[in-house]
């Protein structure tokens, strides 16, 4: 099967695609971590608030 | 103690109320929330139009064919690199004159995303310097500085939490944001100042610019794009902050 020219980007897709992947893995971590840090301090917050009224 | 004249609190009534308002935890908090779809959203949007245009929609280059669509991902990191530690260190200045804690938090928060796209800077520059210069890394004054630049962000967070009491570390890491800010004009000037390897700016303030314009405007749209999502991912990590540090206060619970 023949990749289409602008997926090879000429000679340097590996390049290209490598830079692209890295770069959209870092992103989409970014904003993961971010939002699982507030939603694990939810979390935690709002368990040690029940544990306190339970006692 | 002496009851006399102190910056500190001479210069905290030329802020504005707004900025008194803003510095308030609870009020922070709800902003925050609120705005931080605003930013997020139209961050996504224009990053996935940018990203796309340059990689499919502007024309090849004539000297460095396609392996150029790689500053589509590699000069919005670096720009972002340099504006993150600005945000850090300017977040610091103003937790460490006015005493207002929630810009420390704000700078912890901007921190990590600094070190990721100066990490992606370094990485995707690499990247494009083996083809380009046939060496995935050499001691240049721009590449150096901006490696500097990494370990001044990772040197601020293990400053941060190398305390017990948090208020240490956001004094002692807001000193070293402030000393590592002399780095940002080296970076920018680095290509001026000495005979480097790497190129000089492609857009300068003056409007001169070494790209047309069919190249510019993807560009363009991730800078923008991933100036929004600094600013969307700095405003969560700082609201997970400030729920935190302020979990014993009544407001906490109403918030939760």
């Amino acid at each position: 099967m023949e990749i289409p020219v602008d997926l090879a980007m000429g000679r340097y897709g590996a390049y290209v695609w490598s830079s692209v992947g890295l770069t959209l893995l870092v992103l989409v971590y970014n904003a993961w971590s971010a939002y699982a840090a507030l939603r694990d301090a939810r979390r935690r917050l709002r368990r040690a608030r029940a544990d306190q009224a339970a006692r | 103690m002496s009851d006399g004249w102190s910056f500190t609190r001479w210069s905290a009534g030329i802020l504005p109320a707004w900025a008194h308002r803003l510095a308030s935890p609870p009020h922070f908090y709800a902003l925050a929330g609120r705005l931080t779809p605003w930013f997020a959203w139209p961050a996504a949007v224009l990053m996935a139009v940018g990203l796309f245009a340059g990689l499919f929609v502007a024309p090849t280059d004539h000297q460095q064919g396609d392996a150029f669509r790689i500053i589509y991902v590699h000069v919005p990191s670096a720009w972002l690199s340099m504006s993150s530690y600005a945000i850090v260190a300017g977040a610091a200045a103003v937790g460490l004159i006015w005493r207002i804690k929630l810009a420390h938090w704000v700078a912890h928060a901007a921190a990590p995303v600094g070190a990721s796209f100066t990490f992606l800077a370094l990485a995707t520059g690499s990247i494009w310097g083996k083809p380009m210069w046939g060496t995935w890394w050499v001691w240049d004054a721009r590449l150096t500085a901006e490696l500097v630049l990494l370990f001044l962000f990772l040197g601020y967070l293990a400053l941060a939490d190398a305390f017990d009491d948090p208020r240490k570390g956001d004094r002692a890491s807001g000193v070293l944001a402030l000393v590592g800010v002399v780095n940002l004009p080296i970076i920018k000037y680095s290509v001026d100042w000495w005979s480097t390897l790497h190129q000089p700016a492609t857009i300068t303030a003056l409007g001169k610019r070494a790209i047309t314009i069919e190249m510019l405007w993807p560009l363009l749209l991730m800078w923008l794009g991933a100036t929004l999502f600094l600013v969307a991912v700095t405003l969560t990590r700082a609201r997970a902050i400030t729920l935190e540090r302020e979990r014993a206060q009544a407001w906490v619970g109403e918030a939760l």
